[in-house]
């Protein structure tokens, strides 16, 4: 483990009871689910970690607990090193609070995990859908979300395949 | 007929002012195809006369779902879909999947891979500049710096063509080294393009760094400072702009960027002639990078030697019963990563550009997820923009050089 990140490690591991793990030189964190502003303004401010620099979520489905790890990865200008924080998050539609009081970078983050993964982020300012359609169903980035392909249509059988086309609603 | 549902009063009361709803100021919709946006993007305006006192921005019209389409494919197949995302540096793309599916399997690319790299994502990053700068100037009326950097960005489209075959989506850097190694009419093509650039970036100075008219379009327009970047994320020249020398290249050096001699350039005023002047530099840096590169290019294979994870050559493949299970191997079920989740990060011309790679054991990436610069730019545009005219909006999309691919993915 890099020696600047040992001092941050070991106070989040006392603070919220985190696991440790490392792979390929990468040291991760597991916190609880209603730990994440704390720690995050923790190691914003005690640990110089000025930039959020990715949100995003794994789905584990058909495992329901955890269903999804929200990942977070911490960034230092000063010290140069990244820290990954990990939040185990259970059933279909979990919730979890929003990081935007620390971090004004994780609005569109969060949306976008809202809009691709479903994660509902309490407080947040402003969640509506970031890259789909608002009117979209579903949430594609689950893996319960069939990939889906398009039908070919021919003049032969143009109406035919457009009445059974998804349109959004799967 | 489906309805396509627009923003809603209720959605736009917690964005806009008091003075829209009483009809005091105006919105205006600018885009999704307007020319000065570059790209996809739609900008909800209010508007005080010519004042903006409000700006939303609504991404994901360029959204391909290429996230999920990966997880679909093995890993040597997902490559060909990622140069399509920040199709401006497509090398810089497969770069840094290559690097996080090395640091995944533990491959160790060769020297001359290495070397090779740099020069080609460097070669990317001047010609994602030369179009920045073509395009953003013509965006503030002086149309023939458009005309000039076309020229030069053609003679580096035609090194991408020499060796890999396309002019923009390359899939040249592979997980492993490279697809295969340079033709010898390379390293002349490269040596001619870096004597001739400085000679021609000072043409292009001569028509704007000094010019009157560019100069009251850029200067203290589009101000933000270092705070308001780090709080929004925002990475790449834009922050160097603003004062804080950050650079992926420098402060986590990847392909052996720590062996070469450069400047991180930076400025202090965080405005549109900052960006400028920053990026302007950036490519001269970039010619000093590609100049040391060329002078101690090693020779050797420029793929490693591991072929349960990369495809043997084809001259093997004739003469090796080996060699063939692991080309049909390789390309019909794909190689096994072990189970774990890796994040790596390249600098591309707009930032720090890193791929979030998780694998469960099994020959598809289990999640991919980009990081990428476009996003946090269009996200802090509101802040960077708000008290301007509506005709320097146009110099200020330009200005932070976002492409719409890289941040709708």
């Amino acid at each position: 483990m890099n020696e600047i990140l040992i001092p941050a490690v070991e106070k989040i591991k006392q603070q919220f009871k985190a696991e440790v793990s490392e792979f390929r030189g990468e040291v991760t964190l597991m916190i609880p689910a209603n730990a994440n502003v704390e720690a995050a303004a923790i190691l914003r401010d005690e640990f110089a970690f000025d930039l959020l620099t990715v949100v995003t979520a794994v789905d584990y489905c058909p495992q329901t607990s955890p269903r999804f790890h929200l990942v977070y990865i911490f960034y230092s200008t000063v010290n140069k090193v990244y820290l990954n924080v990990r939040v185990p998050l259970d059933g279909d539609t979990p919730g979890i609070r929003t990081l935007e009081t620390v971090y004004p970078s994780a609005n569109w983050r969060e949306r976008e995990v809202w809009d691709l993964f479903g994660i509902h982020f309490e407080g947040h300012s402003d969640l509506r859908r970031l890259l789909l359609p608002p009117d979209w169903k579903g949430h594609p980035l689950r893996k319960d979300y069939p990939l889906g392909y398009e039908e070919v249509q021919f003049t032969f059988n143009f109406d035919e395949i457009d009445t059974r086309k998804p349109k959004g609603e799967l | 007929m489906r309805e396509i549902q627009e923003f809603t009063l209720d959605e736009l009361k917690t964005h806009l002012s008091e003075h829209a709803l009483s009809g005091q100021t105006v919105v205006l919709n600018m885009g999704p195809q307007h020319p000065s946006t570059h790209g996809v993007l739609r900008l909800i305006l209010e508007l005080d006369g010519e004042i903006i006192v409000n700006c939303i921005p609504d991404v994901g019209y360029l959204h391909t779902g290429i996230e999920k389409n990966m997880e679909a494919k093995t890993y040597q197949k997902a490559e060909v879909m990622i140069d399509r995302m920040d199709y401006m540096y497509a090398m810089g793309n497969t770069l840094v999947y290559s690097l996080a599916v090395e640091k995944l399997t533990g491959l160790q690319p060769p020297p001359r891979a290495d070397a090779i790299r740099v020069i080609l994502t460097e070669l990317s990053r001047i010609q994602s500049h030369l179009l920045w700068l073509g395009t953003s100037a013509m965006d503030l009326a002086a149309l023939s710096t458009f005309l000039y950097t076309m020229r030069e960005r053609e003679m580096v489209l035609d090194i991408f063509e020499l060796v890999s075959g396309a002019r923009m989506m390359t899939t040249f850097i592979r997980p492993g080294g490279l697809w295969r190694d340079v033709p010898v009419e390379f390293e002349g093509l490269v040596r001619n393009f870096t004597k001739v650039l400085p000679k021609r970036m000072v043409e292009y100075e001569s028509m704007l760094t000094h010019n009157p008219l560019f100069l009251d379009r850029t200067k203290g327009i589009g101000k933000i400072d270092t705070k308001t970047c780090l709080a929004y994320d925002v990475t790449g020249p834009t922050l160097r702009a603003s004062g804080l020398a950050q650079d992926v290249r420098k402060a986590n050096p990847y392909s052996g960027y720590d062996q070469y001699d450069f400047n991180i350039p930076t400025q202090n005023e965080g405005d549109v002639y900052a960006r400028y002047l920053v990026r302007l530099e950036e490519m001269r840096q970039s010619v000093r990078i590609i100049e040391q590169a060329l002078d101690k290019l090693p020779y050797g294979p420029v793929r490693d030697q591991n072929y349960k994870y990369v495809p043997p050559p084809r001259s093997e493949i004739g003469v090796s019963m080996e060699a063939l299970i692991h080309h049909f191997k390789l390309w019909t079920e794909g190689f096994i990563p072990p189970i774990g989740a890796v994040y790596t990060a390249v600098e591309s011309p707009r930032g720090e550009m890193g791929v979030f790679l998780e694998s469960n054991g099994t020959p598809k990436p289990y999640r991919v997820h980009y990081r990428t610069p476009s996003g946090p730019l269009l996200h802090a545009l509101p802040v960077i923009a708000k008290g301007h005219f509506v005709a320097d909006m146009i110099g200020i999309i330009g200005s932070i050089d976002i492409v719409l691919g890289d941040c709708d993915r």
